[in-house]
C-alpha cells in the first residue's frame, strides 16, 4: 500500500484549490485523484465567461479559470493520477482506486479531501409521462457535446428548469443555429442567476414560463413535440393550459446533486437538505480527518466561492495532518430557521475556529424586503436588508472569533429571514 | 425623464440598476455595488455590448474543439455575423490560451483568441 499524507479525491475547481493550498500550509505528500482525462473538471465545458471576478479581479471562461488553478498545482509540483477511478474510502481513510495503467490500488492517508463535485439530476428523477425516444438531453450533456465534442444535439429545443445551465444552452444552442422555443420552469422563480436570464434568455428573445412544467413528450424514435402546461400552487398541472411546441430535442436542467457514493462508504453522515457532507467549521466531516469542499459539499452558483471554501479545506486539511486532533473544546450548533434552508458549515468550533468564519447558506423560497439576521444565543448581531433573495443565489454572513468569544458560554448561533 | 430597471450582467451578483436617462444622456445610475454596474448601465442603454463565446475544430489536437472568446466585449446587434464567421475556421494544434484565433472580427477591432491549451494529440 502506498501512503500519502493527503488524498483529494477530484481534479475540478474544488480538489486543485484544496491541493494547491495545503501544499502552501506546508504538507508536501498531496496525491489528487482524477477520473477524467484531464484537470479542471466541469470548468473545461463551461466556455461561457463570468468567472473570477471575486478571485482575480477579471472576467473568465471556465477554461482560463480552471488553468489558473491547474498551473498553481503544476508549479508546486503536487503529484496527480488522471483516468483514475475511486471505487472506495474506508473510515480509516483507505483510499482504493483503479486505472489503466496501474491496475488496481490502494492508498493510505492520513487525510481524505472529498472534491467529487455533483451530477445533474435525470429524467428518471422526474416522473415525467410520455414516451422514451432519443433526443432527451441534461443541459450538462449537451454542453459537453457542444463545447467538448462539438455536435449539436439538436435543432429545435424546448427546455424544462431554469437552473444556470439550461439557460446557458439556451443561449449556445442559438448561437450555433438551433431554435430554442420555450425554457419551462415548474417554481414561481427561476432556478439560475438573473444575469443569466438577462444574457441568455432576454437577449434573444426566448420566453421563459415560470410556473410551467412539461405533461407529454411526443416521438417514438426521436422527440417531435413536448407539450407543457401551467402548474397550480399544488405544483399539479392545471387542465386546459396545455400548449404544444414540435420540437426535436428537450433538455433538463432540474438540479444538481451532490455526488457522495464515496462519502457513505466512508461512513460521512450527509445532511437530508444539501445531500452533502455535514461539516464543522474546519470543514471536517464526522469522520476524523476526511474534510469536504466545492459541489460535493453543497452545490454552489460561483466557482469563485468553491475555490475559497476549497482552499480552507485544504489548509485545514494541512493543519490536521501536522498537528493531529486537537483536543475536543466546545462545539456551538449553527441553527437555520424562518427561511434559511441550511447552512454550511452547521457547527462552529469558538476555541479553535479562525478569526472569521464564511457561514453559507440558501433561502427556502423568494423574499423581497427583508433581512438576513444572526443571533449569538438569543442576542441578535446582525440584520442585513435585502431588496431581494431567492433560492437560485447563495447567501452568506461571516462570524467573528472575537465577537463571539464576547458571548460567552452559548450553545447555538440562529441564522433567519426576517421582514423588514 | 426616463427610468430604466436593468439586471447588471457584470457578475453573478447580479445588481438591480436603475438608469435616468435625460434625452439620450443617462443622468445617473443606481443600485450597482462596484463601478462595473455603473459602467454597464451606461453602455446597456446607449450601445449594449456583450463578450461572445464559442469553440472552433482543432486540426490534430488532443480534443476536437477549443473554446475561444471576443478579446473584449463586441456590439451586441454584431454577435450572429460575429458567431458566422468564427463558424467557417479551424486551428491547428497546439492552441494557447491567449492565441489570436481571427484578426478583427466583423470589423470591430477585436480579436478572437484561444481560452483553452490543446496540445498535439
Amino acid at each position: 500500500m502506498q501512503n500519502y499524507d493527503i488524498v483529494v479525491i477530484g481534479g475540478g475547481p474544488a480538489g486543485l484549490a484544496a491541493a494547491a493550498e495545503a501544499k502552501r500550509s506546508g504538507v508536501d505528500s498531496i496525491l489528487i485523484l482524477e477520473r477524467d482525462h484531464e484537470l479542471g473538471g466541469i470548468l473545461n465545458q463551461c466556455i461561457h465567461n463570468g468567472f473570477g471576478l471575486h478571485t482575480f479581479k477579471e472576467e473568465l471562461t471556465g477554461p482560463e479559470y480552471a488553468k489558473r488553478f491547474m498551473d498553481q498545482v503544476f508549479e508546486l509540483g503536487i503529484e496527480y493520477k488522471l483516468n483514475t477511478m475511486v471505487m472506495d474510502i474506508t473510515e480509516n481513510k483507505v483510499v482504493t482506486a483503479m486505472n489503466k495503467t496501474d491496475g488496481m490500488f490502494q492508498i493510505q492517508a492520513k487525510a481524505v479531501i472529498l472534491a467529487m463535485g455533483c451530477r445533474e439530476r435525470p429524467r428518471g428523477a422526474l416522473n415525467i409521462p410520455g414516451y422514451r425516444p432519443a433526443g432527451i438531453f441534461s443541459a450538462g450533456t449537451a454542453q459537453r457535446l457542444v463545447n467538448i465534442e462539438g455536435y449539436l444535439p439538436g435543432r429545435e429545443v424546448v427546455i424544462l428548469g431554469s437552473g444556470d445551465i439550461g439557460l446557458i444552452m439556451a443561449r449556445r444552442m442559438t448561437l450555433e443555429g438551433a431554435k430554442v422555443k420555450v425554457v419551462a420552469e415548474l417554481m414561481p422563480y427561476s432556478g439560475g442567476l438573473k444575469r443569466n436570464i438577462v444574457q441568455c434568455l432576454d437577449d434573444y428573445g426566448i420566453p421563459l414560463k415560470l410556473s410551467h412544467t412539461v405533461v407529454d413528450i411526443e416521438g417514438k424514435e426521436r422527440v417531435t413535440g413536448i407539450t407543457i402546461a401551467e402548474v397550480g400552487p399544488d405544483m399539479k398541472p392545471i387542465s386546459g393550459t396545455e400548449e404544444h411546441y414540435s420540437c426535436d430535442t428537450l433538455l433538463l436542467s432540474v438540479g444538481l446533486l451532490p455526488e457522495n457514493e464515496l462519502s457513505k462508504t466512508a461512513g460521512v453522515e450527509l445532511s437530508t437538505i444539501t445531500s452533502g457532507p455535514v461539516v464543522n467549521d474546519a470543514l471536517e466531516t464526522n469522520v476524523e480527518g476526511i474534510f469536504a469542499c466545492g459541489n460535493v459539499l453543497h452545490v454552489h452558483d460561483l466557482v469563485d466561492f468553491v475555490s475559497q471554501e476549497a482552499q480552507n479545506a485544504g489548509k485545514n486539511a494541512a493543519k490536521y495532518v501536522k498537528e493531529g486532533r486537537e483536543a475536543s473544546g466546545r462545539i456551538i450548533d449553527i441553527k437555520a430557521v424562518d427561511g434559511v434552508r441550511y447552512t454550511v458549515p452547521c457547527t462552529i468550533r469558538p476555541d479553535q475556529m479562525d478569526d472569521t468564519v464564511t457561514v453559507r447558506f440558501r433561502v427556502g423560497k423568494v423574499f423581497k424586503n427583508s433581512a438576513i439576521t444572526m443571533y449569538f444565543g438569543d442576542e441578535q448581531v446582525l440584520k442585513r436588508k435585502k431588496q431581494i433573495m431567492a433560492p437560485g443565489e447563495m447567501e452568506q454572513v461571516i462570524i467573528d472569533k472575537k465577537k463571539l468569544a464576547e458571548f460567552g458560554d452559548i450553545s447555538d448561533i440562529t441564522i433567519k429571514i426576517e421582514s423588514v | 425623464m426616463e427610468v430604466r430597471n436593468l439586471t447588471c450582467i457584470g457578475c453573478p451578483m447580479g445588481c438591480q440598476l436603475e438608469v435616468t436617462i435625460d434625452q439620450g444622456t443617462v443622468v445617473s445610475v443606481t443600485g450597482n455595488t462596484c463601478k462595473r454596474g455603473d459602467d454597464y448601465a451606461r453602455k446597456e442603454v446607449t450601445n449594449p455590448t456583450r463578450i461572445v463565446t464559442s469553440t472552433v475544430p482543432v486540426i490534430g489536437g488532443k480534443i476536437a474543439m477549443v473554446s475561444c472568446k471576443t478579446a473584449s466585449d463586441i456590439p451586441k446587434d454584431k454577435i450572429f455575423a460575429c458567431m458566422e464567421e468564427i463558424n467557417q475556421v479551424t486551428v491547428a494544434a497546439p492552441v494557447k490560451v491567449g492565441d489570436v484565433i481571427l484578426k478583427d472580427i466583423c470589423h470591430t477591432g477585436v480579436d478572437i483568441i484561444a481560452t483553452k491549451d490543446v496540445d498535439i494529440a
